[in-house]
C-alpha cells in the first residue's frame, strides 16, 4: 500500500505492504538506520522514535497505521551537520558508551524535555525506563539529560 | 596533556547522530539472509533429516557439515566444538543446518519446512548429574579442565584454628545480553574470505575461519563493524556465527548476512558458567584466617571453549584479597548438555568473589566480628603473598579502597543506626560491603607467550595513526590509545587516529578480553609510539646536525630553538625514507614468574582492587529487594579518561547488581525457556540504585600512565554487598543468587522456622 508520511521535516511517500514494521520500512526502505532492533517486541526501546509527539517503539507499529503521521528518528536532530545541545552533553556526560541504544535513547530524552524542561532525576529515570542500556548503568544519561535541561 | 582529561570519545559523533554502522546497518549488492537449524533436543543422535517436499528448496542454499572444506570444528583452545553437528547432539540449540535465502523472512520459512528426527540418549543437565558419571559425555569422568592451587598445610591449619566455618554457595548462568545482537556478513571472493561484524576478537574469528576454509593468513579477512556491547559475549561466539555466514557464502558465492534475533541469541549463545563454590575456612577467635580450602565446581556445558581458562581465573581470585598461609583451591570445569558457557566480564572472579564474600559475612556473624573489621584483620597489603604465591610488590591499593568506599558511604554509623530504624515497618533497611579484587591480564603464562603486538605510524599529513586489533566496543579503547599516543609523542589528541581493526590492517594485538585492553596493549601502543618518536628524534638531530633534540608541544627544539614541527619534521622523512612506522611487542615486567605445572607464581602482573557499599531496602510484603545505593572505590592504577573509566565502573556494578538481584534464566531439559526480554530481566533506569564513584589511583610502574585493568573488577563486588546488606536487613544469610522474592521468601519462612523468637 501506499503510505504518506513526514519524515525528520520532509514527506515521504512509500509503497511497501501494510503489516511491514515501521521499524523495518525505516531501515530497510528509507535507509534511516539509526533505530536499531534489540528485541522485536517492544521491551528494549532501541527503535524507539517520536511519532506525533509521543515516543513509540518502532518494532511494534504496522507502517498501515502511520499514514500522514509526522516521524522524527535520531537522524532529523542533527541541524547543519552538527550536534545539537542534547547530544553534544551525551558526548560530554559518557552518556555513549557501545552506542546501540544511544539513538532511541536520545529520542526519549528528546521527548522529555519537549514536554518537561526541568525534569527531577526521577523524572528522567521514569522517562528512559523503556530504554534498556547494558553499558553504563544509566548513572551517565542521566547525568546528561539533567546537564541538557539546565543549559536548555 | 590528553592522559587524564575527558577529551570527547573518538567515534562519538557516529553514535550520537545513528550514522555508525553496526553489522545490520550494512546491506550488500547481492546479499542473501541467512538462518541455522538446531538441534531440539539436549542429548542423543540424529536420525533423519527431512526436507519437507511441498516447499520449493532450488529457492534456498542450503549448507551441512559436508560443506566445510577444511575440519569441522570452530578453532579454540581444544577444537572440539564441531562448526555443524554431524550425527550427535550435545546441547539444545546446537547447530545443524544453515540456509540461505533471499531475504530473512523467506530464510525462516525454509528452516520450518526441515524436520530432524533423532534417537534420544539421557541427558546431563546439571553439575551434579555430571558428576555422577551416569553418562559420559566427556573424556572419562566429563570434567573438561581440574586445577589444583596449594599453599600451606591446610589440615593442620584447620586443626589449629579455632573455630572451623563452613560454608556453599550457589551461583547461576548469566546472559551478557549487549543489546546488539551477535551478527555477521560473509563476502566470498576467488581465493579468499572477507567477514565483517559484531565482535571482540577479530584474530580468533581470523584463526577459525581459516583453519575451516584452508585458507592462509592474506586469504582471510576480518573487519570488525561497529559493535553494540560485548562483555565476553562476542569474544569466541563469533567466530561460529562467522563461520556459518562464510560457509553459506562460500556455497552460494554470494554475500551472507546472518543476524540473530533476541530468542536465538539468548537460547543458544554462552552465558556465565554457574557454579557451586565451598568454603572450609579455619579462623582464630580474633578474626585472622588460618586455614581454607575451597571447591569450585563450574557448568561448562556441552563442549570445552573458554572453560579452563575461566575455571583458572575463578580458582586463582577464590581465596579474595585476604592473606592465608594454608590454602587449598580444587576446582573442576564439568560437561553438561546444555550450551557452553562461556566469557562474561569477570570472567570465574564473580562467582568465586560471591563465595569468598558471603563466607566472610559468615565468619564474621559466626564469630561475632564487625564485617569492616574481619576485612581490615586479614585484607592483601603491600608486601603480603596471594594463594599462588605471588608476593604484591606495587600498586596495592587494598586499604584506600576499602577506607575510601568506608568513608564515603557513612558505612560505619550507618550500620550502627540502621536497625533502629527497622522497627514495625513493613519495608527494612540494609547495608552491607564487599572488597575484592581482580587480575589484569591474562592469567599465568598468558601474555608472556601472547607477546601482543600493536604499531603506530605517522601519515603524511604529519598525524599519528594507531594499528591495533584491540576493538572498540563500548569501553573506550580508541578514546584512551590516542590519548596514550598523543601523550607520548608531544601531540594533540585530535592529531592521532586509529585504523578500523581489520585483519589486513592491523597486527594481532590479542583479544579484547580481560581487563587488558587499557594495561597490556594501551602499553604495547604506548612502546610503538616511544618508537616512531625516537625514529623522528635521531632524524631531526641528523638532520640539523644537532646532538640534543627535544619533542616539545609538538615541536622539535633544541637549546630553546625551534627546529621543526612534527608534522614537518614527519613529511620529510616519509618523503625520504616512504614511511615512518614502528611495531611495539609485550613483555612481561622484570621478575613476573609463573609456573604452569605448579600453578603458583605471579598470576597476574598486577591486581586491580574494589570495596563496594551497598544499601538496600527490603519489601517485607512482597520480599523484593531494592538497591537504593551503591558506594563503590576502585583502584585502577591511573585513569586515563576519568569519565570513561567511571562508566565502566558504574556499568559494571549494575549488571553485576542484575546479576544478584534478578538475572535467571529458567531451564526446562537443557533449554532456555525465558529466552525473551519480556521475561530475562535486566536493570531499568528504575532499577539502578544510586551511585558513587572513587577512583583510587595506586599507579603501576609498567602499565601506560601507571593504569591498570578496569573493564571486569566493577562487576565482582555488587552481589555479595548488596546480599550482604540483604543479610543485614532480614537475618537472612543468603547462599545463592539472584536474591528473587520467591528464593528470600522461602529462606525467611525457614528462618523463622528455626528461629521463631526472633522474629
Amino acid at each position: 500500500m501506499k503510505v504518506t508520511l513526514q519524515i525528520n521535516g520532509a514527506e515521504r511517500e512509500i509503497d511497501v505492504s501494510p503489516m511491514k514494521r515501521l521499524l523495518d520500512v525505516l531501515r530497510e526502505d528509507l535507509r534511516l538506520t539509526g533505530a536499531k532492533e534489540g528485541c522485536g517486541e517492544g521491551e528494549c526501546g532501541a527503535c524507539s522514535v517520536i511519532i506525533n509527539g509521543e515516543v513509540i517503539n518502532s518494532c511494534l507499529v504496522p507502517i498501515c497505521q502511520m499514514q500522514g503521521a509526522n516521524i522524527l528518528t535520531v537522524e532529523g536532530l542533527l541541524r547543519d551537520g552538527q550536534l545539537v545541545p542534547l547530544q553534544q552533553v551525551f558526548l560530554e556526560c559518557g552518556a555513549a558508551q557501545c552506542g546501540i541504544c544511544t539513538p532511541g535513547m536520545i529520542i526519549s530524552a528528546r521527548s522529555l524535555l519537549d514536554t518537561n524542561q526541568h525534569p527531577t532525576r526521577d523524572e528522567i529515570k521514569e522517562a528512559i525506563a523503556g530504554n534498556l542500556c547494558r553499558c553504563t548503568g544509566y548513572i551517565k544519561i542521566i547525568d546528561a539529560i539533567e546537564r541538557a535541561a539546565e543549559t536548555g | 596533556m590528553a592522559v587524564g582529561q575527558n577529551v570527547l570519545r573518538k567515534e562519538g559523533y557516529e553514535k550520537l547522530t545513528g550514522a555508525a554502522r553496526y553489522v545490520d546497518d550494512i546491506t550488500l549488492e547481492g546479499m542473501l539472509y541467512g538462518k541455522t537449524v538446531r538441534s531440539s533436543i539436549p542429548h542423543g543422535r540424529i536420525k533423519t533429516i527431512t526436507f519437507a517436499p511441498d516447499y520449493d528448496w532450488s529457492r534456498v542454499v542450503i549448507a551441512d557439515y559436508r560443506d566445510i572444506p577444511g575440519d569441522n570444528y570452530v578453532a579454540l583452545i581444544e577444537n572440539d566444538q564441531p562448526l555443524l553437528a554431524e550425527t550427535e547432539i550435545r546441547h539444545c540449540e546446537e547447530p545443524v543446518l544453515l540456509i540461505a535465502a533471499e531475504s530473512k523472512h523467506e530464510a525462516e520459512i525454509a528452516a520450518q519446512h526441515v524436520s530432524i528426527e533423532y534417537e534420544e540418549l539421557p541427558p546431563l543437565l546439571t553439575i551434579e548429574e555430571s558428576l555422577k558419571c551416569s553418562e559420559i559425555i566427556y573424556g572419562l569422568d566429563n570434567i573438561f579442565k581440574s586445577f589444583l592451587i596449594a599453599r600451606g598445610d591446610v589440615d593442620d591449619g584447620l586443626k589449629q584454628a579455632d573455630h572451623v566455618i563452613v560454608g556453599e554457595y550457589r551461583v547461576p548462568h548469566q546472559e551478557q545480553l549487549y543489546i546488539e545482537t551477535q551478527g555477521m556478513i560473509a563476502v566470498p571472493a576467488k581465493d579468499s574470505m572477507t567477514v565483517m561484524g559484531s565482535m571482540q576478537c577479530p584474530y580468533y574469528v581470523h584463526k577459525a575461519i581459516k583453519q575451516l576454509f584452508n585458507l592462509d593468513d592474506e586469504q582471510t579477512i576480518v573487519i570488525q563493524t561497529t559493535t553494540g556491547g560485548g562483555f565476553g559475549g562476542k569474544e569466541e561466539y563469533p567466530s561460529m556465527i562467522a563461520a556459518h555466514a562464510a560457509l553459506l557464502a562460500h556455497k552460494a558465492q554470494r554475500p551472507v548476512k546472518m543476524i540473530y534475533d533476541r530468542a536465538e541469541d539468548i537460547a543458544a549463545t554462552p552465558k556465565r558458567h554457574p557454579g557451586i563454590i565451598r568454603h572450609r575456612t579455619g579462623v582464630m577467635s580474633d578474626g585472622r584466617l588460618v586455614a581454607n580450602e575451597i571447591d569450585i565446581l563450574f557448568d561448562g556445558g556441552a563442549y570445552a571453549t573458554l572453560s579452563s581458562v575461566v575455571l583458572s581465573r575463578g580458582a586463582i581470585h577464590s581465596q579474595g584479597p585476604y592473606k592465608c598461609d594454608n590454602i587449598r583451591i580444587t576446582a573442576r570445569a564439568v560437561a553438561t548438555n546444555t550450551p557452553p558457557n562461556g566469557a562474561f566480564r569477570g570472567f570465574g572472579a564473580p562467582q568465586v568473589t560471591f563465595a569468598y564474600e558471603m563466607q566472610m559475612e559468615k565468619i564474621a556473624a559466626e564469630l561475632g566480628i564487625d564485617p569492616l573489621d574481619l576485612r581490615r584483620i586479614n585484607m592483601l597489603r603491600e608486601g603480603d603473598i596471594t594463594a599462588t604465591g605471588q608476593r604484591l610488590t606495587w600498586s596495592v591499593g587494598s586499604e584506600d579502597v576499602l577506607n575510601a568506599a568506608v568513608e564515603r558511604s557513612g558505612f560505619i554509623e550507618k550500620r550502627r543506626t540502621i536497625s533502629q530504624k527497622n522497627n514495625n515497618r513493613s519495608t527494612r533497611r540494609g547495608i552491607g560491603l564487599s572488597f575484592f579484587f581482580h587480575g589484569a591480564g591474562f592469567t599465568g603464562s598468558g601474555e608472556a607467550k601472547m607477546k601482543a603486538q600493536a604499531g603506530v605510524e605517522i601519515t603524511p599529513e604529519g598525524q599519528a595513526r594507531i594499528l591495533s586489533g584491540s576493538t572498540e566496543i563500548g569501553q573506550g579503547t580508541r578514546t584512551i590509545f590516542c590519548q596514550i599516543v598523543a601523550d607520548e609523542l608531544g601531540i594533540s589528541y585530535g592529531d592521532v587516529e586509529i585504523e578500523e581493526p581489520d585483519t589486513s590492517r592491523v597486527p594481532d594485538s590479542g583479544p579484547t578480553v580481560a581487563s587488558r585492553t587499557c594495561m597490556v596493549v594501551g602499553r604495547v601502543v604506548q612502546l610503538a609510539a616511544r618508537e616512531v618518536g625516537e625514529k623522528l628524534l635521531r632524524f631531526v638531530a641528523e638532520r640539523f646536525g644537532e646532538a640534543e633534540v627535544k619533542l616539545i608541544e609538538g615541536c622539535f627544539t633544541t637549546d630553546g630553538k625551534r627546529l621543526a614541527s612534527f608534522g614537518k619534521a614527519a613529511r620529510e622523512y616519509i618523503n625520504l625514507h616512504g614511511e615512518l612506522r614502528a611495531y611495539a611487542r609485550y613483555a612481561n615486567p622484570p621478575g613476573i614468574e609463573w609456573d604452569d605445572d605448579t600453578y603458583t607464581g605471579d598470576a597476574y602482573p598486577v591486581f586491580s582492587y574494589g570495596a563496594d557499599v551497598a544499601e538496600v531496602e527490603v519489601d517485607m510484603d512482597t520480599y523484593e529487594v531494592t538497591a537504593l545505593k551503591i558506594t563503590t572505590a576502585q583502584d585502577i592504577g591511573r585513569a586515563i579518561h576519568p569519565i570513561l573509566a567511571a562508566g565502566q565502573i558504574e556499568g559494571g556494578t549494575l549488571q553485576a547488581v542484575g546479576y544478584g538481584l534478578f538475572e535467571e534464566l529458567v531451564w526446562d531439559r537443557g533449554r532456555v525457556v525465558n529466552n525473551r526480554l519480556t521475561n530475562y530481566i535486566i536493570p531499568t533506569s528504575l532499577d539502578a540504585p544510586e551511585m558513587e564513584t572513587i577512583i583510587v589511583e595506586k599507579e603501576y610502574p609498567h602499565g601506560p600512565f601507571g593504569a591498570k585493568g578496569v573493564g571486569e573488577l566493577p562487576m565482582d563486588g555488587a552481589a555479595p554487598a548488596i546480599a550482604a546488606a540483604v543479610f543485614n536487613a532480614t537475618g537472612v544469610f543468603v547462599t545463592e543468587i539472584p536474591i528473587t522474592p520467591e528464593r528470600l521468601l522461602a529462606s525467611f519462612e525457614s528462618l523463622q522456622r528455626a528461629e521463631p523468637k526472633r522474629m
